[in-house]
């Protein structure tokens, strides 16, 4: 028996999926009577937990008062009157008042910067990128500590809030990624002492709490320094979170280089191209772009350990929040669970935020470069 | 043998692996504007032999002197002789990140410190010559494995290399494949260009070579002009590698 095809067949459309709301319904929620039990189950908890946190948070809040008075109300549910008093502090903390513009300018021109990075079209965007990076930080060093230029002088130590979390993250995510990379080669490098001083470097500082980090900047540091000489805590904390990051980020980072394929590295020698050439054009480009969901990952877990800064007596957003709830004129049995819900639904916007915009970025980068 | 210096002058090579030897004092002359063809079983020692010349390994004894430069643990000079010698892979390695033309123009951007407009033309004159020029603007992954060995062979020849060496260019490419990679390297070799080539593609041997090298366990056993290499092979081991390779 023989046979010979005469003609190609012609592509045929997929067969429709489930028709329907009521489909989808009956294919993800009930598609056998256990998961019909836990859908149940599911909305039981949420209509036991959502509605009432609904009218705590919104119905039955406070929005307006003056002072606790207002919301010793029978029935009252969370006070915003407290967050809307204290909202300068929670922001700026014991910054000079008449200074506070100052503050304002660094977080709009950082908002713009970021916002006019996300815009992808944008053109000569890489000197934008560039200024994000140099001249930002200078420009912002500038304006918040003063003291040229006709601006007095604001003590670190008055700095908080939100402005602290901003620095304390913004400077530990910016410089903790170069050092983490630098330190990831390290690792991976053939030279044995080099190796072996990234490799004690990462677990060194992998093994220790930040907590004890921190402590060890601010209380254990100035023993070691000769009298008289005594240099910002705030400085001595940046450097100690900065650090203490560098070394998860040098991890994540090898993770990426460890899945980069040797034929890379041996077309991109065989071109001619030298070790730094090579790293910086094919090989990190790669490796980064592999890892950015572990390196978003680790800027979130950063930006949420800040809130550690409130161990060595520096005030950051939580911090200044927390300090206030001993106010008398807001003593009320609601306002410490309205204030940790507020700087929860402000962490949480940041850290999603970030989230979405590491998403983005990788849709746009794997754009094309799909691997076969 | 005429009295131009040789393209390559390889004598009394030796290299480990640990233990292991895997080549075997090697003797080989390559002249310039000769196409060399390497076969032998795997594990023969032959992609060793010509990841040596461009020192993507290095070795223990011996003398490799490529283009008049001796290659020893001197980093200036291993880049001197990688700029003069082109490369061609079996996994392609192409860069995934960059298009194809960024591909072909980071190298002499980078390394011959060409103006970006100057390289981007040549690179678009290579990539025609390997009938490609239409699929610039795509990715690597977008292409298929003989488009992707076509435009790392253009790729190579964006550094205007004075050798180029094939590590088995065609052995994962789809039997259909094969012939358009093949094509580009008999035009190349028409050229005049100095090739060492390992290959299994005796039909490429027998029409293009000026000479066929046959090596096992790390050594070279047989060198011959095609002709005699093929039809009269004076080694029991080449007789055998021959009557396995030719008889399906």
């Amino acid at each position: 028996m023989s046979f010979v095809r005469d003609t190609y067949l012609p592509a045929a459309p997929p067969p429709p999926p489930s028709v329907g709301a009521l489909g989808w319904v009956g294919q993800n929620l009930f598609s056998s009577p256990g998961n019909g039990l836990l859908t149940l189950l599911g909305l039981f908890i949420l209509w036991l937990g959502v509605p009432p946190f609904i009218e705590w948070t919104l119905l039955n809040a406070v929005w307006r008062g003056t002072g606790r008075e207002a919301c010793l109300v029978e029935g009252a549910g969370a006070c915003w009157a407290f967050v809307a008093a204290k909202l300068g502090q929670f922001v700026y903390g014991r910054y000079t008042f008449e200074e506070r513009w100052r503050v304002d300018l660094v977080f709009f021109i950082g908002a713009l910067t970021v916002a006019l990075l996300m815009w992808e079209r944008l053109p000569k965007r890489y000197y934008l990128a560039l200024f994000g990076v140099l001249v930002y930080p200078i420009l912002a060093f500038i304006l918040l500590t003063g003291g040229v230029f006709g601006l007095p002088v604001v003590e670190t130590s008055l700095w908080g809030g939100l402005l602290l979390t901003f620095v304390v993250a913004a400077v530990g995510i910016t410089v903790s990624l170069p050092l983490g990379i630098f330190l990831a080669l390290g690792r991976r490098s053939q030279l044995p002492v080099l190796r072996l001083l990234s490799v004690v470097y990462i677990e060194v500082w992998r093994g220790v709490p930040l907590i004890t980090v921190l402590f060890m900047a601010s209380v254990m540091l100035p023993l070691f320094l000769p009298p008289g000489v005594n240099f910002d805590k705030l400085l001595r904390v940046l450097i100690g979170v900065t650090l203490f990051s560098a070394a998860y980020m040098a991890e994540v980072v090898r993770g990426g280089l460890q899945a980069i394929p040797r034929g890379q590295y041996e077309a991109a020698s065989a071109l001619g191209l030298g070790f730094w050439k090579a790293n910086l054009l094919i090989v990190m480009p790669q490796a980064l772009r592999m890892v950015i969901p572990s390196i978003v990952n680790t800027f979130i877990g950063l930006f949420k350990d800040t809130t550690l800064v409130m161990i060595v007596g520096l005030f950051d957003f939580l911090g200044s929040i927390q300090v206030n709830f001993s106010d008398a004129t807001w003593a009320a049995p609601q306002t410490a669970a309205t204030g940790y819900v507020f700087a929860a639904l402000i962490f949480w916007i940041i850290c999603f935020s970030m989230s979405r915009y590491s998403v983005r970025v990788e849709r746009r980068l794997n754009e094309g470069t799909r691997r076969e | 043998m005429n009295n131009e210096p040789a393209a390559i002058q390889i004598t009394g090579l030796n290299k480990w692996y640990g233990d292991f030897q895997v080549l075997k004092h090697i003797d080989l002359s390559v002249g310039r504007g000769e196409r060399i063809v390497i076969c032998g079983p795997s594990g023969s020692g032959k992609s060793t032999l010509i990841r040596c010349i461009n020192r993507l390994e290095d070795h223990q004894q011996g003398k490799i002197i490529v283009n008049g430069i001796e290659l020893n643990n001197d980093l200036r000079r291993i880049d001197e002789v990688r700029a003069e010698v082109g490369m061609v892979f079996q996994s392609f390695n192409l860069f995934p990140h960059l298009t194809i033309l960024e591909n072909c123009t980071l190298a002499p951007i980078w390394v011959r410190k060409l103006p970006r407009a100057q390289a981007r033309k040549e690179a678009m004159a290579y990539l025609e010559r390997v009938q490609i020029a239409d699929q610039a603007d795509k990715y690597p992954g977008q292409l298929s494995g003989g488009q992707q060995q076509r435009v790392a062979i253009a790729r190579a020849l964006c550094m205007h290399p004075k050798i180029m060496l094939f590590d088995e260019p065609t052995s994962s490419l789809d039997p259909e494949m094969i012939k358009e990679v093949l094509d580009v390297m008999i035009g190349l070799a028409g050229e005049g260009m100095t090739m060492l080539c390992v290959t299994h593609e005796m039909g490429f041997a027998r029409t293009v070579a000026d000479r066929v090298v046959f090596m096992d366990e790390g050594q070279i056993m047989e060198e011959n002009v095609p002709e005699e290499f093929f039809n009269r092979p004076q080694h029991p081991r080449t007789r055998e590698f021959l009557s396995q390779i030719l008889s399906h």
